[in-house]
């Protein structure tokens, strides 16, 4: 299959590794991976953080740069930047007034997927024949949890993983406390919730916190710095890409 | 009526920093979370029972006034008058003409959302009238000059020490109090007793009005709102103007999503309904005061109308990870949480400190996943926050964020740009690093709020696109 890898800004910038794993991986798989330079930023911080107007020209931006790369499938490491794209992309690219672009990103949209739902639910893949001997805790990202429902999907590919112990934590399913503009706007709440999450993880002696969002990561790899916290931060395509 | 003069931020504080507090809440908040995801759990139809009552909602609204003159008639045909109020103050203005009207230095309240929001009690308070809130835990906001918290449990920041020391200061007879909950809960009712059976006027909200028939329900747990709404001469019901359903049949739906998603029951302990007057059988006089007070204005609005779909259960504050750690005095209005921070921004107009609450939320989806109605709530936040942001030139939003916010977009637009502020960021890192790796430092402008408890993460030696070109 030929997959356009959509990388997010954040991976790209602050997090390369994040995309190279995701590369590694799908080639490992079979797949060709095709990457359109002109991607930069999906818009989701703008229209989450309330700036629609100065988003629609970054839509127009995506879809035509995704659109010229022909690809079967769009694949992102980030659950909140492929639901953007999926959920909201028809009504973002309809609000620009382009009659072009609204139709391109009807048809571009079901074809973006995040990672785990696009191995697990596209291709069937359970085992990508990784190795990961530690215990990790799976962090179930919010907009991948409810708004792109990814269920399952990404503990049947960590439970697959060689050598990995994955350890449950308490209210997993609650917000870490990123939020996008949230965790600068209400930086105290936040941090609380941050602190509560961390103090799961520890609770639950997880050497690793794995999610499929770096900006969720990103925000707990800020406090576990700055805790001194024994506890690694990767995404799940840098778990599922290692076979050391 | 409970507002604050601070944004929820700083308002947020006080609670964030109460390590008691947030105990009590995190408790609280868990425990009915686990009771409704229990009896929810045992509904087999339940999503298409949250379809239903999002369409009984979403006719309501695009019909009111259809269904507000038919309410009208039909009240009016069976003994009750109407009184339609614009605002709070008429609102209140007719309350209080009316109380005085029957003569009555007292009325006794039954737990009323409503009356709280437009500041009932202090305007009978300012006319000599003396209102006895009679849901405990009104009565217990009530008697400690504070204000609720929780759209169901006005005193979840009340703990059971604290009640018994407020109930040995304020009512006669209860020096020798336990803080036993049945013990608490005798106090109480010695005290109301003797109230209930003085009160010449009662005093309630509604949960629902029926148009086709005329008949207003209130749904409760303790039997208390019964006393005030059968054993008092003249009953007013204020009630806002969305708390309609068109029939019967309607409402059957409403009452069974409703108890589940609010107090974690089967079914509520007691449904009073009533229809007008009924000669020798409670009250002899009934108004309804139908309380516009911004609504309309929110109806107009197509996305922000679903706001007003709201049947007040409060799943969503029990489900929400920022209400659970900052409780509702940070939100600033009657209305708290996630529902309040898509229902009091838009009744006050997206004017003063409100409209900091559709920021306070991390847009995580377990208000929306839980709302017995079907209410989208992230996406209302996210629609209210362009509303507030295209009048950010009445100083709502910091000049400062949308110039960043501009720049980035700017940045973002084009190839080149976006990949020169990469470069220029990689050249910055050494630097950064040094200043603000360790968490040390001045933090650089803006992110003051990251770096208090975070570290930053600094900008990669290669970027991804620099690495895939090179490969």
């Amino acid at each position: 299959m030929r997959v356009a890898l959509f990388v997010t800004c954040l991976a790209d910038t602050l997090f390369p590794d994040v995309g190279r794993a995701t590369v590694t991986l799908l080639e490992r798989l079979g797949h060709e991976v095709v990457f359109p330079e002109d991607q930069t930023c999906c818009g989701q911080m703008h229209v989450n953080s309330g700036y629609r107007q100065q988003a629609l020209p970054l839509v127009r931006r995506f879809v035509r740069a995704f659109e010229e790369a022909g690809a079967d499938a769009i694949v992102c490491p980030s659950g909140s930047c492929a639901a953007l794209v999926r959920r909201h992309y028809p009504e973002l690219a309809a609000e620009t007034g382009d009659d072009a672009v609204a139709r391109s990103a009807a048809a571009l949209a079901p074809r973006v997927f995040e990672l785990s739902q696009f191995l697990v639910d596209e291709l069937g893949v359970e085992d990508v024949g990784a190795r990961y001997p530690f215990r990790v805790a799976y962090h179930p990202t919010c907009h991948s949890l409810r708004l792109l429902r990814v269920g399952e999907a990404p503990l049947r590919l960590l439970r697959a993983v060689a050598g990995i112990e994955l350890v449950e934590i308490a209210d997993a399913q609650g917000c870490c406390g990123f939020g996008g503009t949230f965790a600068l706007k209400n930086a105290e709440t936040s941090s609380a919730m941050m602190e509560d999450k961390l103090a799961a993880l520890t609770a639950a002696g997880a050497q690793a916190c794995t999610a499929l969002d770096s900006s969720c990561l990103m925000h707990l790899r800020g406090g576990i710095e700055r805790q001194g916290l024994p506890i690694a931060t990767p995404h799940l395509a840098e778990i599922l890409a290692s076979v050391a | 009526m409970t507002r604050n003069a601070e944004k929820f931020p700083a308002a947020a504080r006080e609670t964030l920093r109460d390590p008691v507090l947030r105990t009590n809440l995190r408790r609280a908040t868990q425990a009915i979370r686990a009771k409704r995801a229990e009896v929810v759990g045992e509904v087999g139809d339940w999503e298409a029972l949250r379809a239903r009552g999002r369409a009984v909602k979403q006719r309501v609204v695009a019909e009111l006034p259809e269904l507000l003159e038919l309410l009208e008639r039909r009240v009016t045909e069976q003994g009750g008058t109407v009184h339609w109020a614009r605002d709070a103050a008429e609102a209140n203005a007719i309350v209080v003409e009316l109380v005085a009207a029957e003569g009555a230095e007292e009325v006794v309240k039954v737990k009323s959302l409503t009356t709280d929001e437009i500041g009932l009690n202090d305007a009978l308070e300012a006319a000599g009238i003396t209102p006895y809130e009679t849901d405990l835990a009104e009565l217990i906001v009530q008697l400690a000059g504070d204000r609720p918290s929780h759209i169901l449990v006005p005193a979840i920041h009340h703990g059971r020490e604290q009640i018994r020391e407020l109930f040995r200061r304020t009512l006669p007879g209860t020096e020798d109090l336990t803080d036993e909950p049945e013990a608490l809960a005798e106090a109480a009712r010695r005290f109301l007793r003797e109230r209930f059976l003085s009160a010449r006027v009662g005093i309630s909200g509604a949960n629902f009005a029926v148009a086709e028939t005329g008949t207003v329900c209130v749904v409760e747990s303790e039997g208390n709102g019964r006393m005030c709404t059968t054993i008092p001469r003249v009953l007013i019901t204020v009630m806002g103007i969305e708390k309609l359903v068109r029939s019967i049949d309607d409402l059957s739906i409403m009452l069974q999503l409703l108890p589940r998603s609010s107090t974690g029951e089967r079914m509520n302990p007691y449904t009073s309904m009533w229809t007008g007057v009924t000669a020798g059988d409670g009250p002899e006089e009934f108004h309804l005061v139908l309380v516009d007070a911004g609504r309309s204005g929110v109806a107009a609005d197509p996305v922000g109308r679903q706001a007003l779909h709201c049947i007040r259960c409060s799943a969503c504050l029990n489900v929400c990870p920022v209400y659970e750690r900052t409780g509702g005095h940070a939100y600033g209005h009657t209305y708290p949480g996630p529902i309040g921070a898509i229902v009091a921004p838009q009744l006050e107009g997206l004017r003063g400190p409100v409209s900091s609450l559709p920021w306070a939320s991390t847009l995580c989806g377990a208000c929306g996943d839980v709302c017995p109605v079907k209410i989208p709530i992230p996406e209302v936040l996210v629609h209210l926050r362009s509303e507030i942001v295209e009048r950010a030139r009445r100083g709502d939003v910091a000049a400062g964020e949308r110039l960043a916010m501009e720049a980035m977009a700017r940045v973002f637009g084009g190839r080149r740009r976006y990949e020169a502020a990469q470069r220029a960021a990689r050249a910055g890192r050494a630097p950064l690093e040094r200043m603000y790796g360790g968490g040390g430092h001045r933090p650089p402008p803006g992110l003051g709020g990251w770096t208090a408890s975070r570290d930053l993460p600094l900008p990669a030696p290669e970027s991804f696109r620099d690495w895939w070109r090179k490969r």
